[in-house]
């Protein structure tokens, strides 16, 4: 990294990554209040957000963000101190004011387009919130005048300039017969100060001592200590202040300067700062025997001696909540909300972890090749080889497991841009729409989490622009005017899971159907099935809504989310029920370098499926085959019949089958449940085989998900099943529009 | 003169800004992340001076000066405040609480050595 060397980009570095942090908890917190599920630390969250952020903004001289963040803050604070209440047109404010936020801080890390102009319009906004409340209505003046913005310069040399930078070469206090020339300086004035500590002083932590040695620097000190006041030693009462101090200061220093000194304790001592005027040097040092600085604080240190006294040497008493104890967890969002903070976590460059799952990917081909060498020397099957490679792949395969943990990461920053999408799309189209999101701590590979956000809000804008009604509808129907989005994330059998579902209309099928029938995408006379007619969402340039509307009438279809889905090694699937919603599903795998694969034979060809869609391997007996009609079979599996794929044929590697005894087949599963049997000729072997991808230079076979080298160098292709078992079920015409698709 | 310096912020900006200010000077650095775990690392060490954040979450900055001037040993050990504000109110609570003095973000390194020099010798 560039950045290695210069202390300074590095912080700003980590500056923008606890920003992100920041704006996720932001985030959240909007969105318990939303909820209205909010306790007294959750606004407390909100304000620390955008106060830090604008602390460390301030730092770096992000001037835009910090006078946005700042009157953000401002009025965070009037809702924390419970000034103003945070009612639903306030906190939808909040919302696009926490999305500018971050739109502000990524413009400060990454440039380009300058997002000021929505700032001037946000502030309005904001403004206006303050105005309504009444609360600190005066408008504020220019926000830079209270908080001003100084770019940080790490020139520390320039301490050694700074008048008092470098104590610790600060020479004993010079004695008075080594005053300077005092006429020989111009500019020297003399100044009497008397200082007289009040009790408050000590309470605080100040220290006179301190304070005289600071003006010693600024030039030449005479300091007189009147005693008068001190008690007999038995009457001393340590805490209280005896002592004052009369002090003759010759120094060019402006005044201003000289009480800056006094700056900490001012009102906790009585000052009085008399004299100036040039000073011809012609002033007699004062008659009063004057002590010099050291001896002048014997008993400044009243606290310190009176420490040892007390009989508690014990530590002080332990915080009854010991330091590392996650707090409270706000509501709950706590289930998701598990505190980041008492995680250690180092930060490494994603490239360097390319690099470890490309190396480990190789690991595994080479560990396939090293077996099928162990298998054609003709070793016994027990021998230590044997058993020597079986643990090489069980600690290949945990540590595979390990890098792609290190990839993982929750789906949670994917969900929180979609809340924004939402919010975004329902003002376009003047909908009301909430969000719900369900299992945010699912883990996902990093490149997967990235390569989904596009899809993802597509489908997302998709659901509020076609799938919810209008709220005017949506009352007709019965329904509460609100649309509900529902995003959800789970694991099941080996894949990742996510849904978008919307409790809309549903899809309307007659008119899917007409108009897909109007563009020529399928014949006038196509009978399709429910699901066939929901699945024509997907092909290319279909669009339903009648007026191209300006959120998902780009141009983008359905066809391009299927494709970048696909090209995840995915599959999308639609349920809908007329008046209750869509749901779409997309399955994808956990990871996209490396997955456990049955490697079979069909026609001589060596194919490889991906086992997990594996349920079980059959044998079939001719009489558990029936035809339900020509070249379509079903076999009876334990009392149930499912249906026969002949994958040679339908690859095209040879014609169907027609004789089914002792057949091969596996059983696979949908991820809607379904099942089919996928007729093959021979299972080869099961292994764990590194995905390489085709380009885009191959045109993308149906069915076809990816290749892969086997251990002897071959190459194999890598089984779409459930994309060639949906193709198989097709009647034929339907599968000329399925290839081009 | 090195001193021993706890810095308590929930901003790991902040505290990287202040260990970077402060290294070079010959200060050792310690840090927390909020009051609580602040009284916690100061169990360990004797810090010449204290440099705290206000807002914080489980423990702000008043509640961690209060418990550190609880604490008998720690009755005298200077505290300075950062505040973003340089509001008068705030100096005022910060000083009612028991702080020795502040510092306003963003701080000018040379300013935050010189403020801690100042009060801590």
């Amino acid at each position: 990294m560039s950045t290695e060397n210069d202390p300074m980009a590095e912080i700003r570095a980590s500056f923008f990554i606890e920003c992100e942090e920041l704006l996720e908890a932001l985030q959240d917190s909007l969105q318990i209040m939303d909820d209205g599920a909010e306790d007294g630390e959750t606004i407390n969250v909100v304000f620390r957000a955008v106060h830090s952020i604008k602390g460390g903004a301030g730092a770096f001289g992000l001037d835009a963000l910090v006078r946005f963040a700042h009157r953000y803050e401002t009025v965070m604070d009037e809702v924390r101190t419970g000034r103003m209440e945070a009612d639903v047109a306030a906190l939808k404010v909040f919302f696009q004011c926490a999305d500018h936020l971050s739109d502000l801080v990524r413009h400060s890390r990454d440039g380009g387009a300058d997002p000021a102009e929505q700032s001037a319009a946000l502030l309005t906004r904001l403004d206006a919130l303050l105005g309504e409340e009444g609360g600190s209505a005066e408008p504020e003046p220019e926000p830079e005048i209270e908080f001003q913005p100084t770019g940080l310069t790490l020139d520390l040399a320039a301490l050694d300039d700074a008048p008092m930078g470098d104590l610790s070469d600060l020479p004993d206090l010079p004695p008075l017969d080594r005053l300077p020339d005092l006429p020989a300086l111009s500019g020297v004035k003399t100044y009497t100060l008397h200082f007289a500590p009040e009790p408050e002083l000590f309470e605080t932590g100040n220290e006179p001592f301190m304070l005289l040695r600071a003006l010693q620097e600024l030039g030449t000190a005479h300091v007189t200590c009147d005693t008068s006041r001190l008690p007999a030693q038995k009457d001393l009462i340590p805490e209280q202040p005896y002592l004052s101090w009369t002090i003759e200061l010759e120094t060019e220093a402006e005044e201003s300067e000289i009480l800056s000194v006094f700056e900490f304790v001012e009102g906790l001592c009585s000052l009085k700062l008399t004299g100036a005027g040039e000073d011809a040097g012609s002033s007699e040092l004062p008659d009063l025997s004057p002590e010099i600085l050291p001896a002048a604080s014997p008993t400044p240190e009243p606290l310190k001696q009176a420490e040892p006294e007390p009989v508690s040497p014990a530590p002080p008493p332990a915080p009854t909540t010991p330091a590392i104890a996650p707090k409270a967890p706000p509501a709950k969002a706590a289930a998701a909300n598990t505190p980041a903070a008492v995680k250690s976590v180092v930060r490494v460059d994603l490239d360097r972890i390319e690099r470890l799952v490309n190396l480990v990917g190789e690991l595994v081909i080479n560990q396939a090749m090293l077996s099928q060498s162990l298998e054609d020397a003709n070793l016994p099957p027990h021998g230590d080889a044997i058993s020597g490679l079986e643990e090489f792949q069980r600690l290949t395969r945990d540590i595979q497991d390990s890098v792609m943990m290190i990839r993982a990461q929750p789906v949670k920053s994917l969900f929180q841009r979609m809340s924004r999408i939402i919010r975004e799309a329902s003002a376009a189209v003047d909908k009301d729409v909430r969000l719900h999101t369900e299992g945010e701590a699912t883990e996902v590979d990093k490149t997967v989490i990235e390569r989904l956000a596009d899809p993802l809000t597509h489908m997302i804008r998709n659901a509020v622009d076609h799938g919810l009604e209008t709220p005017a509808d949506r009352i007709a129907a019965g329904k509460p005017s609100e649309g509900q989005v529902k995003l959800t994330a789970a694991h099941r059998s080996g894949r990742v899971i996510i849904e978008v579902s919307d409790d809309g209309a549903g899809i309307n099928r007659p008119r899917v159907l007409q108009i897909a029938i109007d563009k020529g995408l399928i014949p006038a006379d196509s009978q399709l099935s429910d699901s066939e007619i929901d699945n024509l969402l997907f092909l290319p340039g279909f669009s339903t809504a009648s007026t191209v509307s300006d959120l998902s009438g780009r141009g983008v279809g359905m066809d391009v989310v299927r494709t970048a889905i696909q090209a995840l090694g995915g599959r999308i699937a639609i349920t809908s029920t007329p008046g209750k919603g869509t749901i779409f599903s997309i399955s994808l795998p956990l990871t996209l370098a490396v997955l456990d694969g049955m490697v079979i034979d069909t026609a001589g060809e060596t194919l490889v499926v991906p086992l997990n869609l594996v349920v079980e391997t059959l044998t079939f007996c001719a009489e558990d085959v029936s035809m339900i009609r020509p070249g379509q079979h079903v076999v009876r599996v334990r009392g149930a019949f499912v249906p026969v794929v002949d994958l040679g044929a339908e690859l095209g590697y040879r014609p169907p089958l027609s004789n089914f005894e002792g057949a091969v087949a596996l059983l696979i599963a949908h991820e809607n449940g379904s099942r089919a049997a996928l007729l093959i000729d021979n299972i080869l072997d099961q292994r764990q085989v590194v995905i390489k991808g085709l380009d885009d230079g191959f045109f993308r076979a149906p069915g076809i998900a990816a290749a892969t080298i086997l251990g002897d160098g071959q190459i194999a292709l890598i089984l779409d099943p459930s994309d060639i078992i949906n193709n198989a079920a097709q009647p034929p015409q339907e599968r000329l529009v399925g290839a081009s698709a | 003169m090195s001193l021993n310096i706890l810095a308590v912020d929930d901003s790991r900006t902040m505290r990287d800004m202040i260990r970077l200010a402060l290294q070079p000077a010959g200060f050792t650095v310690h840090t927390a992340d909020d009051g609580l775990h602040g009284i916690d690392v100061l169990d360990g060490i004797e810090p010449d001076a204290i440099i705290t954040d206000i807002n914080m979450p489980r423990m702000d900055g008043f509640g961690f000066i209060d418990a550190v001037r609880g604490q008998e040993q720690h009755r005298a050990t200077p505290i300075l405040v950062l505040t973003t504000e340089a509001a008068p109110e705030l100096k005022a609570r910060a000083r009612e609480a028991g702080a020795t003095g502040w510092i306003v973000k963003p701080f000018d390194p040379a300013k935050l050595v010189k403020a801690l020099q100042m009060v801590a010798g």
